[in-house]
Order: C-alpha cells, then sequence, then structure tokens
C-alpha cells in the first residue's frame, strides 16, 4: 500500500512541477506583419545567443517569431542578436536577461532607420527647402484637407507603429 | 454643374464645367461611388471586404475588383518599402488606395463622356482636369491643420491628383510617445501627382513614413509633396513650387 502512495505521489509531485514549469515559457516577444502573399524566398532566422544556451527565434506557421526558453536558465547581461534579412531592411535585436528570463528586447536595427535603404535616404540627396506655414486669404476653388476616414489615418499611424515595433 | 453628396462617410463634390453635362451623368458618378461603398466599406456588415474579414469569403471567391485592389494594394506596398500596408491586427482595411481609386474612376467615367473641364473631390482628396469657370486652372487649398478655416497655400493644377493625408481630424490621442521622435510629429502631407488614384496610395504611405516621406516623394518622377509638422513648419520637395498659385 505504501508503495502505491509514495509511487502516486512522486508522479504526481513530478506532475505538478512540469505544469509549473510549463507555465513559465516565454510569450511571443517579437511578431512580422502578416502578408497577404508569399512575396519573398528569403528566409528570416535571427537567432539571439543567451550565453552558455542559445535562445532559437521560430519561424512559426503564421509568422510570428516566438522565443522559447529551451534551457531553464541563461547568464544574466545583453545578448546581440544576427543581423536578420526581413522584407524592408535589416534587423537586429538585442535581449537582456535576468534571473533566466528574458526582460527586455532592444532594436539596434530595424528598417525604419536603416543606412542601407537607398530609397528613403536623406543623406542622398540636398536638404529640402522649408517655411513656416501662411494664412492664404485669396478664395480657392477647391479645398484639400486631412478629412478622410479614420481608418485609413489610424491605418496609416498604425502602420508607423507596427514597423517600429515589428521591424 | 455642381452636386455634393454624403457618402462614404464623406463629402464628396462633383463640379462640371462643360455645359453639355446632364443630370444623369452626375447620378451615375455617385451612383459609382455607392457601389464603391457597398463592396469596400469596413463599416458596412454586408460589404464585400467584410465579409473577407469576417472569414465568410476566400480568394477564389472575391470579385474581380476585389482582386483588382488587392494586387493594387500589395504593389503599392512593394513600391513604398511596406509602409502602405492594408493588413492590420488581422483584418484588411484598403480604403488607403479605393478613394483614390475610386474618385480616379470616376474621373474617366466623365473622360469617357467627352468631359473635359471637372473636378472631382471625396474627403479631400481631389482630381481635376481642365479649367475652371473662368477658364483658368483649378485653384486648390491646402487647408491649415491648426485652422480649418484657413488655407496655408493655394495651388494652381490642371489634370493633376492632389490628396492630403493627416492627423488633425481625428486627434492627436493615438500618439504614442516613443514614436514620436520617429515621425517628427507630422500633421498633413499634401501630395500632388499624375492622377489622384497615385497621389493617395502615395499621401497614405508617405505619412507613414514620418519626416523622411518628404524625401521619399523627392525621389518619385512625376510627384511633388509639402508636409507641415506640428510646429507649423513646412517641408516641399524641389519642384513643388511650380504648382503655386500666384494671384
Amino acid at each position: 500500500m505504501k508503495k502505491y502512495i509514495l509511487s502516486f505521489f512522486l508522479i504526481f509531485s513530478f506532475l505538478g512541477y512540469s505544469l509549473y514549469e510549463r507555465k513559465n515559457v516565454s510569450k511571443q516577444y517579437i511578431t512580422r506583419p502578416k502578408r497577404t502573399q508569399q512575396t519573398s524566398a528569403r528566409s528570416v532566422m535571427p537567432t539571439a545567443t543567451a550565453g552558455s544556451g542559445k535562445t532559437p527565434l521560430q519561424n512559426t506557421d503564421n509568422n510570428q517569431l516566438t522565443i522559447t526558453q529551451t534551457s531553464p536558465m541563461y547568464k544574466d547581461g545583453s545578448y546581440t542578436g544576427d543581423v536578420a534579412d526581413a522584407f524592408y531592411g535589416n534587423i537586429q535585436v538585442q535581449a537582456m536577461f535576468q534571473n533566466g528570463k528574458i526582460i527586455d528586447i532592444q532594436f539596434l536595427q530595424y528598417p525604419n532607420d536603416s543606412q542601407t535603404s537607398t530609397e528613403i535616404n536623406t543623406r542622398a540627396i540636398p536638404s529640402l527647402k522649408q517655411e513656416a506655414i501662411q494664412a492664404q486669404s485669396a478664395q480657392v476653388d477647391i479645398v484639400s484637407g486631412a478629412t478622410q476616414s479614420s481608418q485609413a489615418f489610424i491605418q496609416s499611424l498604425q502602420s508607423a507603429l507596427k514597423k517600429a515595433k515589428n521591424s | 454643374m455642381k452636386q455634393l453628396r454624403h457618402l462614404m462617410g464623406m463629402l464628396i463634390t462633383v463640379e462640371v464645367v462643360d455645359t453639355k453635362v446632364c443630370v444623369s451623368d452626375i447620378n451615375d458618378v455617385f451612383s459609382y461611388f455607392i457601389s464603391i461603398d457597398n463592396r469596400f466599406s469596413t463599416y458596412k456588415q454586408t460589404s464585400e471586404i467584410s465579409q473577407i474579414n469576417k472569414g465568410f469569403l476566400t480568394e477564389a471567391f472575391y470579385s474581380r475588383e476585389m482582386t483588382q485592389v488587392f494586387t493594387l494594394c500589395e504593389k503599392t506596398k512593394q513600391e513604398t518599402l511596406g509602409y502602405f500596408d492594408i493588413f492590420h491586427e488581422g483584418k484588411y482595411d484598403p480604403s488607403g488606395l479605393v478613394k483614390g481609386y475610386a474618385i480616379n474612376n470616376a474621373a474617366e467615367l466623365l473622360r469617357k463622356r467627352s468631359y473635359k473641364n471637372f473636378y472631382i473631390e471625396a474627403g479631400g482628396d481631389i482630381q481635376t482636369s481642365g479649367v475652371n469657370y473662368k477658364g483658368n486652372p483649378w485653384t486648390v487649398g491646402i487647408r491649415s491643420p491648426f485652422n480649418l478655416n484657413e488655407n496655408v497655400k493655394i495651388l494652381s493644377v490642371t489634370d493633376k491628383g492632389v490628396a492630403t493625408s493627416g492627423t488633425y481630424m481625428r486627434g492627436p490621442h493615438i500618439y504614442s510617445p516613443k514614436y514620436e521622435g520617429k515621425l517628427r510629429d507630422i500633421v498633413s502631407v499634401t501630395v500632388i501627382g499624375p492622377n489622384i488614384y497615385d497621389a493617395d496610395r502615395f499621401a497614405t504611405a508617405v505619412f507613414a513614413m514620418g519626416y523622411k516621406g518628404i524625401f521619399f516623394l523627392e525621389n518619385q518622377a512625376g510627384f511633388e509633396g509639402y508636409m507641415i509638422d506640428k510646429k507649423g513648419t513646412a517641408t516641399y520637395t524641389s519642384n513643388f513650387p511650380a504648382y503655386i498659385a500666384h494671384i
């Protein structure tokens, strides 16, 4: 009888410990925008090394990158990931670990400010002219202003936020 | 002949100078906008775009027009380095392209009926054709982001599209302080392009690029831009002054 009790105790303890450990798996930290169709054959496989153990960023089906802790402890400190080729430019992340968990991620490179971008390169062309806006009194036939729907505005702003967030 | 209607969540104005124009022509233009609204409005539960977003319609069953618009959106996304993107938080919203696309098609409808002097304006986006009643290029004011009753620039345009993207109509409460520096607090950008379809889709993307957007426009042949920041400083592309009205 005692053997059974001991066995069950061990089994449930182990189950309990496994469930407890599962809860500590990190949630996703990085997401990439979903594409409407497959436009690029480039693979994105950034890796962030963490002291003794490698933390692979797994590319799951719906283009979300998930960081999972494959080993229980990571050394405290900051770790710089490889430069990854994303659709719009380069991505490079720096992950900070404390007490075995990721506590922060910094973007060292993201397409917004990529120096390799030749399209939006503010240094390649001379500075553009500027002026203070001034009210004009003359009558006009038509007026152009941002009276568009909130959807479009939110779209504009969100795409900028998403670029900064997801790059 | 001039008519205004409230459609697609905004005011749409159609004005045709040519004397041959009939009420039925203007009505046909508005009917077209209604059909666009019925297909693309994310506010209408019965629209095709809403069916797509609810998962009731798959790509193989999109209408021809929807397929065409999605293709144009993807093309625009590539041309703007991803800054134009209709997919957000699990839903598609192509309105950043559809408005200019619709105005452009409506203008084409009038041209096919041999009308040469007109403009169509929808929610601040404009396609001009020919001249006004005085025989001069249409004058277009750029609305001040700080005083909606004032214009800060007056343009003189013929056969061009003028689109303005901005934040002031919806308030700054969506700003995220972390990204303000990157967006450089741009409140308005006006794009002049060869047609309103191109001007509108670029205006959407350029606004999302923040301050760098004006440099993107500088690099696009055939496009000029006027970008205003929250301090009231405007930055403009090098050939923009060619469109300023001298009156």
